[in-house]
């Protein structure tokens, strides 16, 4: 795993490290099942407070991404639907970016992209 | 959680009157490097007597890993290891010597470890501490300290009047210390850089009192030097600045609430500060 932090970056360094094991996760580059480095470990290696690791351990714990088994260190988990779940998330908050940026360049206030978004719903019968 | 260092309301003066610490409280996790900061006579020095039972409290609470220092005062000396600034080694006597009267102090002493420091400090064990360097008596200090296994090191200003390659060194070393699980380092010092480079928690202390005990990372991710022209700031934006400082035509300050401040102030420059520049603005309030 190859992990590189930024000390100038404006992401938080907890951030950029979950973005990165993230990445590496989702691309496959860790396998379902691998063995990720200790808490002390990564901090060494990547110069990181050891208490920053532990949380971006602990969010990717709970988002689903690793898990730790006492005794035996923590593992990659691939091939779940949290997995899917967030990429699809992603891709959602991608698109509604693209379709803010048009509807601000024509003059579309907040108020009209939430009533276009409330119709879209009502249309299609889901709250 | 484990708490290695748990302090509670600790107060000391040496003189009536004269308060050198009036009821300080904090707590440090196991496993990490925590950095305790403050100017001369902030009370860094008072604090680490205390927490080793050197002077007496006149009240409050000290336990280290989760026991009562004042009873357990001998089992717990045992797992420190402790590098002081000055004045605690006999400047006429050899290493040797020396060695041998720290050794006689704890039971876990270890002497392939401590040879095995000596070769890697490249001391000569013949000397007289006082033909020392300032650089070469830290590192034998280092080795004393290190030498019985100690799972929690104290150090007051270790790094003080080392040069950056002897401190770098010694943040090595330190790195070094903490591979092995479950050991932790509590040090004082004014020199933030190496704050910045290692340590994992921050602890501050002005006139006596704590003022901040923080997380590095996060402490450096709530804060920011913001920059930009005079008449961006107004009544309201202006006290959310820990520090300004106006000149001509701009401005320069720390501020503890970036997220706030950045959506209120546009067009102003956020930069991340240092341990340094957070410490100054603190002082300065």
């Amino acid at each position: 795993m190859n992990i590189i932090i930024s000390n100038v970056s404006e992401t938080p360094i907890y951030q950029q490290l979950k973005n990165q094991i993230k990445e590496a996760i989702l691309t496959g580059e860790i396998q379902d099942g691998e063995l990720l480095p200790s808490i002390r470990n990564l901090a060494n290696e990547t110069r990181v407070s050891v208490l920053t690791t532990r949380r971006a351990y602990d969010e990717l714990e709970e988002e689903g991404f690793i898990k730790t088994v006492h005794g035996k260190g923590t593992f990659a988990i691939s091939n779940n639907l949290e997995l899917l779940k967030e990429a699809r998330l992603r891709q959602v908050e991608e698109k509604l970016l693209e379709a803010y940026q048009i509807g601000k360049a024509i003059g579309v206030t907040k108020d009209d992209m939430q009533t276009m978004m409330n119709i879209l719903y009502d249309e299609n019968g889901g709250s | 959680m484990d708490y290695v260092i748990e302090i509670n309301g600790l107060e000391k003066s040496y003189t009536k009157g004269s308060q050198i610490l009036k009821g300080i409280d904090f707590k440090i996790e196991k496993g990490i490097v925590a950095g305790f900061i403050g100017m001369n006579g902030a009370g860094k020095t008072t604090t680490i007597k205390l927490m080793l039972n050197l002077i007496k409290k006149d009240a409050g609470e000290i336990k280290l890993f989760g026991k009562d220092l004042n009873e357990n005062e001998k089992e717990i000396k045992n797992r420190i290891g402790i590098v002081f600034d000055q004045g605690y080694l006999y400047e006429d006597l050899k290493l040797s010597d020396m060695k041998k009267i720290f050794a006689g102090a704890y039971s876990n002493w270890d002497e392939d470890n401590y040879k095995k420091y000596i070769t890697l400090f490249q001391l000569d064990e013949k000397q007289r501490i006082k033909q020392l360097s300032k650089g070469m008596k830290m590192k034998f200090s280092l080795a004393l300290a290190l030498s019985h296994h100690a799972d929690l090191l104290i150090m007051d200003e270790p790094t003080s009047g080392l040069d950056p390659k002897v401190r770098n060194e010694f943040i090595d070393m330190i790195r070094t210390f903490m591979e092995e699980d479950g050991k932790t380092v509590f040090f004082s010092t004014h020199i933030t850089t190496d704050l910045d480079k290692i340590a994992d928690r921050i602890i501050m202390l002005n006139q006596g009192e704590v003022i901040l005990n923080k997380e590095k990372d996060v402490l450096l991710e709530e804060h920011a030097l913001v920059k930009g022209e005079k008449q961006m700031l107004n009544s309201s934006n202006r006290t959310q600045f820990i520090s300004l400082s106006e000149r001509g035509f701009s401005f320069e300050g720390l501020t503890g609430q970036k997220e706030k401040l950045k959506r209120e102030m546009e067009n102003a420059l956020f930069e991340k500060p240092t341990i340094e520049d957070v410490m100054i603005a603190y002082m300065e309030r």
